[in-house]
């Protein structure tokens, strides 16, 4: 009894501690949280106010929903087909970066073979270099090859960018689904093709399109490939940053929330997959 | 099966092919490009970059926000991710919020903190509204650097410790609780458990992390041309403006091999500074 | 109608040597268990058979036709995989349909196999489920259904049970005795457990370092090890071995004893004796008792004989303590002898 009571201020001490920390933790959620994504709102409610709201002064907290802003943005010269570059070269670079990097992480997922880990620390080695540096020597080999200023040619560039994390992604994807399944297909009359196609696809599809949105969304924010490669076919980032000095702020809010909303959905839709995309780079 | 010696080849070839041609061969092009003039070698291209009145400014704001942002970004992205990991319900959804600024281009983050910083923007609102300030104060002109610079620093630092956040929580969920849980046994405090057991076991993702975003932050462009357009030149806007504006693409890759220079050497310094001995590896 | 015949199977990892130029003939509609510590080659032997891995050397015959050209989908076979290799994309259904869908057979067909092989392994309730939705045992019976709703030539099973909590496995031990039996098909089983391989098979081959060291019936096997390696594997407790010094001719000299034992021109060899074919006698081995270990049914005693452990399982009536010391004579018929050298049984 009397050992019970002399410890009862001690774990009076070690309960309001527990308290103590436990508030702390939460104000360092709340505040956090805050730090994200009051920016965020911030440049929405400029967004979704009238031109002169914008320009005005003291700003109000909360957005007016005057559609004046976006309508200006959408109708301004050169944005239309400026969104429309910026998705087809995000496509474009969707396609190339799956469609080049997936079997690449399948075989690395799959086989052990002489010039592996060659391969590896090729593609690691894209990490440790500044890619979008890449747009300078490529503009010369494009105009060469008329590449220059076609959506086709910055895609190859956002490859380059992407081909990586779709590499990583896909090899983590593929591991994860057990070799076992693949042999027990070829003993039940499968080729190697069609255990691909009826075992391993269905269950590598949803991850295989979370990392196809990545690369979308790696596309979709490049900045400096976009505006070195482009000219007449300028993406939405490299008008943006062309239209800076000469741009009314009301046009680059409006532009800035246009890259922003779709972004917010890209990570949404591939949040389950971030971990696939970074954890792989521990070992 | 029959076949299978040759497959992880074909599958790997059209990777590798894309990798030679469009990565491993332009750099060579650049580098070329940098070493010649007119088609003869010559240092005249590094130079040209280095006396010009704007490189020191160029080199050593660069340089300093890099100085300044990382460490920031460090213990922003460690406090975040000891946050994810310790938290109990609602992981996913804190896991998101930290994790949005990964989706969102430098430039619309630069965007972002100009509605903040700009003259007519919010924090004069409120700095006039708290009666800090009595009337709105120029945060961005050609002659405030410094507050250009803590826009810059803010705004990097806002955007780009997401990326860093997710790599430590990987890397953190790939420690057993049982050796904080045994030094918790043993007595240590929650900072020591932190410090002595989970930095030391987590060397491998912060390297990663780290490398990464040094990287990144000698590639800062957007950000800064959102910001403060041409009154804080950097490193990427210089090497961008010599290709456009000077049209000299020579000292443009002279840039282009400095900022690789810069990278390689830090990557290089941090694999060393960061490595783990092989015994002490689980 | 299958017969299995592994010509001079070997099979090389860079430098380790996985196999050693195995041969072995399993009878069409025979039930071996290839049997074996990890790492001894079992596994791989068997998927060598299986067409998952290609044989560095040697020869594959199923039912009089050589396969080890051949990808796994042509050589007739089915397989049940050590984690079940359930589909998890799949329901119950989808999954043991599976190999009959690649055959292209017509739906009737399809359904007709699938609903027999399911009442067949008791699980016709479990068809619309998914592989999340079920137990570790109904994954394996899902399993083996789907290996058996194929009517393959040859079954491969690579330790279907070990995955299995113990009383699960007892069950589906009997079960697939019962089933496979039925379904007259040769069946190649791999395991480690030796209970499992001798309640299981109608022929073991044990397989030590890559080479089946004895390929014989369960008991076979177990009365008469042709290498000291399968008398320590094979048996619990194993085998106990004593050295044995020449005392003239085919007399040797044990740990006290002189016994009968072979003719051999070496002046060294070893005694071995199962530790339940020792009983207490006034004449035999005099020990020192160390741990006594009550089981039940049998009393296990520990001991040691000039340095060399020793064991025996004693009726559970005699009372032994520790520090007791006892004689115990071994059972003349139940004694075997190695070459100490070779291993080999004399």
């Amino acid at each position: 009894m009397t050992a019970i009571l002399a410890d009862a201020p001690a774990a009076a001490r070690w309960d309001s501690r527990r308290r103590a920390g436990r508030f702390l933790m939460f104000a360092a959620i709340v505040l956090l949280c805050a730090w994200v994504l009051l920016p965020i709102y911030l440049l929405i409610v400029n967004a979704l106010s009238s031109p002169n709201e914008v320009t005005g002064f003291p700003k109000r907290m909360l957005p007016s929903f005057d559609t004046g802003s976006i309508s200006f943005f959408i109708n301004f010269a050169g944005v239309a087909k400026a969104l429309w570059n910026s998705i087809l070269v995000a496509a474009l670079t969707m396609v190339l970066s799956i469609g080049i990097g997936a079997p690449a992480g399948y075989a690395l997922s799959r086989f052990d073979f002489p010039g592996k880990e060659a391969f590896r620390f090729l593609v690691l080695m894209t990490r440790a270099f500044p890619l979008p540096l890449l747009a300078l020597p490529l503009a010369v080999m494009f105009i060469r090859t008329g590449l220059d200023d076609t959506p086709v040619g910055l895609a190859i560039v956002h490859t380059t960018l992407a081909l990586p994390f779709a590499v990583l992604i896909t090899f983590s994807l593929f591991s994860g689904i057990p070799f076992e399944l693949e042999e027990a297909a070829w003993t039940l009359g499968c080729t190697r093709l069609q255990a691909f196609w009826k075992v391993v696809m269905p269950l590598a599809l949803p991850g295989i399109a979370a990392s196809a949105v990545f690369a979308f969304t790696i596309s979709w924010n490049e900045v400096f490939a976009a505006a070195v490669l482009t000219i007449e076919n300028r993406t939405l980032t490299a008008f943006l940053l062309q239209s800076l000095n000469v741009s009314p702020l009301y046009l680059k809010f409006a532009g800035g929330a246009a890259l922003v909303v779709p972004a917010l959905i890209f990570i949404f839709a591939v949040r389950k997959y971030l971990f696939a995309m970074w954890g792989i780079a521990n070992r | 099966m029959t076949r299978s010696k040759a497959l992880p080849y074909l599958l790997l070839a059209p990777a590798t092919l894309f990798l030679c041609v469009f990565f491993l061969y332009p750099f060579v092009l650049v580098a070329h490009e940098a070493v010649t003039r007119d088609g003869a070698y010559t240092f005249a291209n590094f130079r040209t970059m280095a006396e010009h009145w704007k490189f020191p400014a160029t080199f050593w704001n660069t340089m300093l926000l890099a100085i300044v942002v990382v460490p920031l970004q460090l213990v922003l992205a460690l406090t975040m991710a000891s946050i994810v990991s310790r938290v109990e319900s609602g992981r996913g959804a804190i896991l998101y919020i930290f994790a949005i600024p990964l989706g969102i281009s430098d430039l619309a983050a630069g965007l972002i903190w100009l509605a903040i910083f700009e003259q007519s923007g919010f924090l004069n609102t409120w700095l006039v509204g708290l009666g800090v300030a009595d009337q709105p104060v120029m945060f961005l002109g050609y002659q405030s650097k410094l507050s250009i610079f803590v826009a810059v620093v803010l705004a990097e630092v806002w955007r780009a410790t997401a990326i860093m956040m997710v790599i430590l929580v990987a890397g953190m969920g790939l420690i057993p609780k049982e050796y904080g849980e045994a030094a918790e046994v043993f007595g240590a405090s929650a900072w020591k458990r932190f410090t002595r057991v989970t930095l030391p076991l987590l060397r491998p993702s912060l390297q990663t992390a780290i490398i990464l975003r040094v990287i990144l932050a000698f590639e800062v462009f957007a950000v800064v041309a959102a910001l403060g357009g041409t009154n804080l030149p950097v490193l990427m806007g210089e090497t961008y403006h010599w290709q456009f504006a000077l049209q000299d693409r020579n000292v443009a890759a002279a840039y282009a091999m400095l900022i690789l220079a810069i990278s390689i050497g830090f990557t290089l310094f941090f694999l060393y500074a960061l490595r783990v001995p092989k015994e002490a590896r689980p | 109608m299958a017969e299995i015949s592994i010509r001079k199977v070997a099979k090389h990892f860079g430098n380790f040597t996985a196999l050693h130029s195995v041969d072995l003939t399993i009878a069409d509609q025979e039930f071996l268990v290839l049997l074996g510590a990890s790492g001894c080659g079992k596994t791989t032997l068997l998927r060598i058979v299986a067409g998952l891995e290609t044989p560095s050397q040697g020869e594959v015959w199923i039912g009089g036709r050589r396969v080890d050209h051949l990808p796994p989908r042509d050589r007739g076979i089915a397989m049940v995989f050590q984690n079940y290799a359930v589909f998890p994309h799949l329901t119950v259904y989808e999954n043991i349909a599976f190999g009959l869908r690649m055959k292209k057979l017509p739906q009737d067909e399809v359904d007709r196999r699938v609903r027999r092989t399911a009442e067949l392994i008791h699980i016709e309730q479990l068809l619309k489920r998914y592989s999340g939705q079920l137990s570790g045992g109904q994954r394996q019976r899902v399993a083996v259904a789907r290996a058996l709703a194929m009517q393959p030539d040859v079954i491969l099973m690579d330790e279907p049970l070990s995955n299995l909590d113990a009383l699960l496995r007892l069950e589906m031990r009997a079960e697939l005795k019962g089933v496979l039996a039925a379904s007259k098909t040769t069946t190649v089983y791999v395991t480690h457990d030796q209970v499992e391989a001798m309640s299981l098979a109608d022929r073991i081959a044990v397989m030590h370092q890559g080479r089946i060291v004895q390929a014989a019936s369960p008991v076979e096997v177990y009365r008469n090890p042709a290498a000291r390696f399968v008398g320590s594997f094979i048996g619990n407790p194993p085998m106990n071995f004593i050295p044995a010094k020449k005392a003239g001719d085919g007399r040797w000299s044990v740990a006290g004893m002189t016994l009968d034992g072979p003719r051999a021109s070496r002046s060294e060899i070893e005694f071995a004796i199962r530790p339940e074919d020792v009983e207490v006698a006034p004449d035999g081995v005099p020990i020192t008792v160390r741990v006594v270990e009550p089981l039940g049914a049998h009393t296990l005693i520990t001991s040691d004989v000039e340095g060399h452990l020793f064991r025996a399982v004693l009726d559970s009536t005699t009372t032994v303590r520790t520090g007791d010391r006892l004689t115990l004579a071994p059972k003349p018929d139940r004694i075997r002898w190695f070459d100490p050298d070779t291993t080999a049984a004399l």
